[in-house]
């Protein structure tokens, strides 16, 4: 960050997390936002700027939503350090906006009175006014506004009401004070306020005094969020609705998303033959198509599962169901120490770990976020399931188990249980012997149903896209050209056996080569070794490298696919397939994954130990399945 | 069932309350932190708090109505917070 946009007067949002702050800053801002890490830690930095006719321009920052300034998760610290320190931002804000919602005030606004404390200029917006109307609440907004202190603002963010006054104060106000006055605040606004159970205690009584004089204390019940309750939090038709979501969302992820994924193939297909036909044939057309091109294609085609994720996740969580299905999980997530929230990211990683290592994030307790992450891997992601049909249909006979059920079904589906299964052994195994301590509290508000707002929901997606991009995309580009260095170099001599693959003569098949008394137990030959290497770019890369050294002429991708599965059988034995299956169940083929627990974790001391846990479980499972199979006969 | 009636002229720890049984807050102890995060989410003294939704598969956690808002919560924390009949 420049020192010029230091030293440029900034707004700062402010509120608890079901306040619809984010619901106000993306109408205050539109698409013209920012989205980051604060230095040194994994939490969203999030800035926008606001444009008025007449060129007044003003920065505002979306800080991570909290209930207090006596900071419970690493959000809640991010938001207590901007305004009582400048390590993070390097100067205080301006003008403190705290966002609350109408129909929680008795509630909301002790964060509120916590700000009032610090001395910032401040004003207060009472978001979801027309909720608040439709509850028979005629706030008297005066009152509030004197008793309070501050200017308060009425608006309804989704629909964009009530923003031009709010507008122009913060403008007003920012601009009133030369910027150097600001940080010529009293020392001791800076230190934190007290924060015992009695100023706490003291805290809620000034509401509840301050709410009778403005008429507010009486509120009507949310007549249509209890109704909806009775059903969604019925012990046993809420969890059958909560199996029915997870399914349909399941299965929208595997269907739909499969339509826009074959796109993006043929783009990045027609884009290579583009290339080929344009670039004359050599090094630099090898690297740009086979290296770059194939690489990020091979990552990019997951965007579409992964947006899908997202737009299910930010719908369900705009709506408020989001908190009542990890009330639901709460129990069942309990039992291997983990929290109701966990079940998300481990949802989301059943399409991709990235997403679901992201979505981490709202996991308060550190030890409980880690073990979540350290797990997410073991989710079966999409990119195995190229690699499981593969190995599948090579060695698994298609024979009529009982009824409806197959073979080669069952076995998809036992591989994935077992990552589910093993996943949740580890997790009890990490929270008994890893993050001991005590059993974190789950405390979670069950806010009000709202309808989500598409607009919100379309700018999360937006926002989810260009991390997923830009995290996987940087960390693919490399990996995709140092893979395709070492699988092209150096080239097959000039007097080399024409019938034998280029590849093998790389410094690749040299690795494989040289892995294979390592990988050889487990029943895996050089070919594999190579797989294993080529596959760090994205699991299912190893499809095509495998078709590469044995030289399938690559005619149309379900051809090739099926010769490469006759190919396989032929030359493997049923136990090296069955020893394979088992090792992408648990081995941390994904070198992106890595990426981004390195960068959520802000150290590679994690993903080392992802890498090696999972490896090591690997190849011990492996090597039981090659023993067993040997023995029996495979 | 309201429930309401069945509740002991003694205070009670809302963590051993059943669905629909409610009450005002007496007392709340505990672990500091706990006792801070709690109050923090409105569960003051003199608050009408109710046990209005139990989790499936054993009733743990639930979610309590206290100060208009939804929360929820596992019964251990509940037990912290001490619930008299009026």
């Amino acid at each position: 960050m420049s020192v010029s946009e230091l030293s440029q007067p900034y707004v700062a949002l402010v509120g608890s997390p079901n306040s619809g702050k984010t619901s106000l800053f993306n109408a205050l801002t539109g698409g013209r936002q920012r989205v980051g890490n604060y230095p040194g830690v994994t939490v969203e930095r999030k800035e926008g700027s606001i444009e008025r006719p007449g060129g007044h321009r003003l920065k505002i920052l979306d800080l991570p939503g909290t209930y207090t300034l006596d900071a419970n998760t690493l959000d809640e610290a991010v938001t207590r350090d901007v305004l009582l320190t400048r390590k993070i931002e390097g100067a205080p804000p301006d003008l403190l906006v705290a966002v609350a919602d109408a129909t929680n005030l008795e509630r909301s606004l002790s964060l509120v009175l916590e700000l009032k404390d610090l001395g910032f200029p401040m004003v207060l917006v009472l978001n979801m006014m027309d909720l608040a109307r439709n509850r028979g609440l005629e706030i008297d907004l005066e009152v509030l506004a004197r008793e309070l202190g501050i200017p308060v603002f009425p608006v309804v963010a989704v629909k964009k009401e009530g923003l031009d006054p709010l507008l122009e104060e913060m403008l007003r106000r920012v601009g009133e004070r030369p910027r150097p006055l600001v940080q010529a605040f009293p020392e001791s606004a800076w230190t934190l306020p007290r924060h015992g159970a009695e100023e706490v205690r003291a805290r809620f009584r000034e509401i509840d005094r301050i709410l009778k004089l403005a008429n507010a204390a009486h509120l009507k019940p949310a007549r249509w969020t209890d109704r909806i309750d009775r059903a969604v939090l019925h012990p046993l038709w809420g969890s059958l609705l909560l199996v029915a979501i997870l399914t349909f969302v399941f299965q929208s992820i595997f269907n739909w998303a499969s339509y826009p994924m074959d796109l993006i193939e043929r783009g990045i297909g027609l884009i290579s033959e583009g290339l080929r036909a344009l670039l004359p044939q050599g090094w630099l057309q090898n690297l740009l198509v086979d290296g770059v091109l194939a690489g990020v294609g091979s990552v990019v085609v997951f965007l579409p599962q992964i947006l899908m994720i997202f737009f299910f996740i930010l719908l369900l969580e705009d709506s408020g169901y989001m908190a009542r299905a990890a009330f639901l999980m709460d129990r069942q997530m309990g039992r291997v120490g983990l929290h109701g929230r966990a079940f998300i990211p481990l949802l989301s990683s059943f399409a991709c770990a990235i997403p679901g290592i992201m979505a981490a994030r709202t996991i308060e307790n550190p030890r409980d976020r880690l073990t979540t992450i350290l797990i997410s891997p073991l989710m079966a992601c999409s990119a195995r399931l190229p690699v499981y049909t593969l190995l599948i249909s090579a060695f698994i006979p298609n024979r009529v188990v009982w009824g409806p059920f197959r073979l080669q079904g069952l076995v998809m589906l036992g591989l994935y249980a077992l990552g589910l299964v093993t996943g949740l052994i580890v997790a009890w195994v990490f929270k008994k012997a890893v993050f001991r301590g005590p059993t974190p509290t789950f405390l979670l508000e069950l806010p009000t149903y709202k309808w989500p707002s598409l607009r919100n929901v379309l700018i999360g997606m937006w926002e989810r896209a260009r991390l997923f991009l830009r995290r996987a995309g940087t960390v693919i580009l490399a990996v995709s050209v140092v893979i395709w260095f070492l699988s092209s170099y150096p080239k097959p001599p000039a007097d080399a056996d024409p019938g034998r693959p280029a590849i093998t003569y790389s410094l690749a098949g040299r690795i494989g080569h040289a892995i294979e008394p390592a990988i050889r137990p487990i029943g895996f030959d050089w070919s594999i070794g190579i797989g294993l290497l080529t596959g760090m770019a994205a699991r299912e890369v190893i499809v095509g490298t495998l078709a590469t050294v044995y030289s399938v002429e690559d005619g149309g991708a379900a051809v090739g696919e099926d010769a490469l599965g006759r190919i396989l059988q032929r030359r493997w034995s049923l136990a090296t397939g069955l020893s394979l299956l088992v090792y992408f169940v648990f081995a941390m083929q994904c070198f992106s994954t890595l990426a981004v627990v390195r960068r959520e974790t802000n150290s590679w001391k994690w993903p080392a130990v992802l890498f090696l846990y999972l490896t090591g479980l690997a190849y011990l499972a492996s090597f039981l399945t090659y023993r067993l199979a040997l023995y029996l006969g495979a | 069932m309201t429930g309401r009636e069945t509740l002991p002229d003694q205070p009670l720890p809302l963590g051993q309350m059943r669905k629909g049984q409610g009450g005002y807050i007496c007392r709340i102890e505990g672990p500091d932190a706990t006792v801070r995060r709690l109050l923090e989410m409105g569960m003051v003294e003199e608050a009408y708090v109710e046990i209005v939704h139990e989790a499936p598969f054993g009733g743990d956690p639930v979610a309590v109505r206290v100060r208009g808002g939804l929360l929820a919560l596992r019964r251990q924390e509940a037990s912290c917070v001490t619930v008299r009949k009026a």
